[in-house]
């Protein structure tokens, strides 16, 4: 059920790709969503894949963890499947009334699908092979630059920490109370669209007050223990570029270039 | 009123890596009017069975008979399965989320589809159960309450269901001696009342001694032993190497003895451990 | 809180009791500066915690661990949670990890160093937020219903971790409501209605049965014994409240 969801999760390893710089990891899933998005033909793709491929190989995170991890994203995959394959207009391949499926629906269809894949592996890897310690401090460390523009990077950092950190303790709590509300004959699985949003009330109300006793119970405990923002505040693993993490550059900046340079690639081709 | 439970087995995750086998081919029955109580560690799989019993896991195999019907086999709505058996969480306070005690009450009757009259008939008859006054509480907001208070209204809101089978599990945890005394005196007044069963699920062996006059011991998933309060702290050293208590009062008579001293019987309460240790130091 | 004045000496074990609503936690968040005297005054090692520039002097010296345990653990890897106090403190990297590591070892939890809050029992959480605490390199701790929300496993293994802590010299200030634990303090204080009911050693207050049964508290077995043996005709001597002076005294 809810403990099931892999996305966002951490898995746990020792690869050259768990040991980069969290910055370097960060930029490079940014870099790659928008060279997805840069991709014109299945040639882009094949190329996308490949690059992951590697990298997933390399991470040592298992296929199988990485693909669970989709499974609650899936509605939306087929969501914007259906919708890209029926909508889209040109050269009708299937009709039935009104529904039809043209082969440009179809291509877009497949296409939009394998870009969204691609996104979502491309960014649950970056959280599977880094500690959320190490990601929020590497978005805290790419954020400083803009604090002269008043961005609260320390804040932000911090807020990701914590919201990581008690995930796991909403989601029991959820479970709970649901179990609880069931207990109590309430059922949240039938009727209509109105029906159901009331019946989540009694799970909501219950949650809201959890969420608020936790925050109020940790701000209590950060203060004991003499949290007072970013200032003065050292580090216990800073986090450090090496060597490795130059190569990974260096390799992400081949691939930016090869993905844009494709179609003219391709034309030297053939 | 009856249960019985049969080669009951339940895993999470079943099939992926991390699967986890909760409780592993448990069975045992239950007579009417009696008061169980399951003691094992946090872990041991105690609250999954529990929660197998008015439905709300199923297990992967094995069978749940409630008044000779088996619940896992039953099709459709478990409405029926949950009114008969009323389960109390942990901590059920933070279940709560009604304007007032009243309505908070009335939720569980209502989702069994009585009329207003009677569920208001139900809130004023749980809340007397537990102690308390619908004219004096009813239009409070239950989060207005102290943590004692509230707790008995999160009773009181599984009692209205009417259940034949009420089960709480660890209802004291976090109360001060006072709250931890009043609930448990209640639940048995609760229990005299009202007859069918009561099961307790608690870390307080003193309370199992007190109250219960059935055990259940799960440890690692499984059912290790079953008996009066008497013949399961009987077996302290099996207890013990599971790292599970025995009452505070054996566990004194049990220390005299390693230093020597004579003493008979198997004293469980002070007031027995008491006159045993009387008996034996007597001039 | 109404009028309470006490004074906890260097190295002491001291115990509050009281039952819910007695004003004993509120005390507990006086001592560190977490809330402050309406009126009157506490003093930390002499600092006076209404005194703005003493405040991270005063919470590093005496630090705290609630009742929760899980509600106090700010990072998902246990290790980092242990670090955070120190970071706050500007400690250096290596002095953090040296600090982390004595910390975790002294409540016996190295070995889980890496795992996540979410995968521990309750009594490890808890010992992972004394680690926390002890990281800071304290004078004080203060307990607040440390092991309120635990099974007597866990009740077991942090009871342990506060003793050893107390012998290696951090005065100890437990907030309980848990007789047996409350023997094992050097110092009683009872609370009831905010005010100081009752304070002495163990020995003095759990001789006056009757005046803490008034307060909705429970006494210790031992006591229980005791009086029930005094009824007998047993001269059963007062100062007599854990089980160990119980067992002492009738194998004698």
């Amino acid at each position: 059920m809810i403990r099931d969801i892999t996305l966002g999760q951490y898995f746990p390893g020792e690869s050259g790709i768990h040991r980069l710089d969290p910055r370097v990891k960060i930029v490079m899933a940014l870099t790659y969503i928008v060279a997805l998005f840069l991709v014109k033909d299945f040639w882009g793709f094949f190329f996308a894949v490949l690059v992951l491929s590697i990298i997933i190989k390399a991470s040592g995170v298992p296929l199988k963890f990485i693909i669970r991890g989709l499974k609650p994203i899936f509605i939306i995959i087929i969501f914007t499947f259906t919708v890209n394959m029926f909508m889209i207009g040109g050269e009708v391949l299937w009709q039935w009334k009104f529904l039809h499926i043209t082969r440009e629906g179809l291509f877009i269809a497949v296409f939009m699908a394998i870009r969204l894949i691609l996104l979502i592996i491309g960014s649950s890897l970056l959280t599977l092979t880094t500690k959320p310690i190490h990601l929020t401090d590497g978005i805290e460390s790419l954020l400083k630059p803009l604090t002269v523009f008043k961005v609260p990077a320390h804040e932000l950092a911090m807020m990701m920490t914590i919201a990581l950190r008690f995930i796991p303790t909403l989601l029991e709590e959820t479970d709970k109370i649901m179990k609880a509300q069931m207990a109590r004959g309430a059922d949240f699985e039938s009727g209509n669209v109105i029906r159901r949003a009331k019946s989540l009330i009694p799970l909501l109300v219950p949650l809201f007050i959890s969420a608020f006793r936790i925050a109020q119970d940790l701000a209590m405990a950060m203060e004991a223990r003499c949290y007072r923002g970013g200032k003065h505040r050292t580090r216990m693993n800073a986090i450090r570029i090496r060597k490795g993490d130059y190569v990974a550059v260096f390799l992400l900046i081949l691939f930016v270039v090869i993905i844009v340079a494709e179609p003219s690639i391709k034309g030297l081709l053939v | 009123m009856s249960i019985k439970v049969e080669n009951l087995t339940h895993i999470y995750a079943e099939g992926l890596p991390h699967q986890q086998v909760a409780i592993e081919d448990i069975s045992f029955e239950i007579e009417d009017g009696s008061f169980v109580g399951i003691i094992g560690h946090t872990g041991s799989g105690k609250s999954t069975l529990v929660q197998h019993l008015p439905g709300l896991l199923k297990p992967n195999s094995g069978s749940i008979i409630i008044d000779g019907e088996d619940i896992t086999k039953k099709e459709g709505s478990l409405t029926e399965i949950r009114r008969k058996t009323g389960l109390v969480f942990q901590y059920p306070e933070y279940q709560l989320f009604e304007e007032t005690v009243a309505k908070d009450v009335a939720f569980g009757p209502l989702n069994l589809g009585v009329s207003m009259e009677e569920a208001e008939r139900r809130v004023g008859e749980a809340l007397k159960q537990v102690g308390m006054d619908v004219k004096l509480v009813g239009d409070v907001s239950p989060f207005e309450l102290s943590g004692g208070e509230k707790r008995r209204v999160a009773i009181a809101g599984v009692m209205a269901m009417e259940p034949e089978v009420l089960i709480l599990d660890e209802p004291t945890a976090g109360l001060d001696p006072k709250g931890h005394h009043d609930i448990l005196e209640l639940v048995e007044k609760i229990h005299k009342a009202k007859g069918g069963i009561t099961i307790l699920v608690s870390h307080n062996m003193a309370d199992i001694v007190n109250y219960a006059d059935k055990v259940l011991v799960i440890e690692k998933g499984k059912l290790v032993m079953e008996g009066t309060p008497l013949e399961i702290f009987k077996r302290e050293d099996e207890l013990i190497k599971m790292d599970l208590d025995i009452p505070p009062a054996a566990e004194l008579i049990r220390t005299l003895r390693e230093r020597g001293l004579k003493i008979k019987g198997n004293p469980m309460s002070v007031k027995e451990a008491v006159s045993a240790i009387y008996e034996a130091i007597k001039p | 809180m109404d009028q309470v004045s006490l004074k906890i000496h260097k190295g002491s074990f001291t115990a509050v009791i009281g039952s819910n609503g007695s004003g004993k936690s509120t005390l507990a968040k006086n001592i560190n500066a977490l809330l402050l005297p309406t009126s009157g005054a506490v003093y930390i090692k002499g600092m006076d915690t209404r005194v703005m520039e003493y405040l991270w002097d005063i919470r590093q010296s005496a630090g705290m661990v609630f009742q929760n345990p899980d509600n106090q653990l700010v990072s998902s890897v246990v290790e980092d949670d242990v670090a955070f106090g120190p970071e706050n403190l500007g400690v250096e990297p290596l002095e953090i990890r040296r600090r982390v590591d004595e910390a975790l070892k002294s409540v016996n939890m190295y070995d889980e160093r890496k795992s996540g809050p979410h995968l521990l029992s309750g009594g490890q959480k808890q010992r992972i937020a004394i680690a926390g605490v002890v990281a800071m390199r304290p004078d004080v701790i203060i307990f607040d219903e440390p092991t309120a929300m635990l099974d007597p496993k866990g009740r077991k293994e942090v009871m342990t971790i506060i003793k050893t802590l107390n012998s290696e010299g951090i005065t100890v200030v437990l907030i309980t409501h848990f007789m047996d634990e409350a023997s094992l303090a050097d110092y009683i204080y009872i609370m009831d209605k905010g005010k100081v009911a009752l304070k002495g050693s163990p020995g003095e207050v759990f001789s006056r049965v009757e005046e803490i049964r008034s307060y909705d508290l429970d006494v210790p077995l031992a006591v229980m014994v005791a009086e029930g043996l005094r009824e007998k005709g047993i001269d059963v001597p007062t100062h007599i409240v854990t089980v160990k002076e119980m067992v002492d005294y009738l194998c004698q």
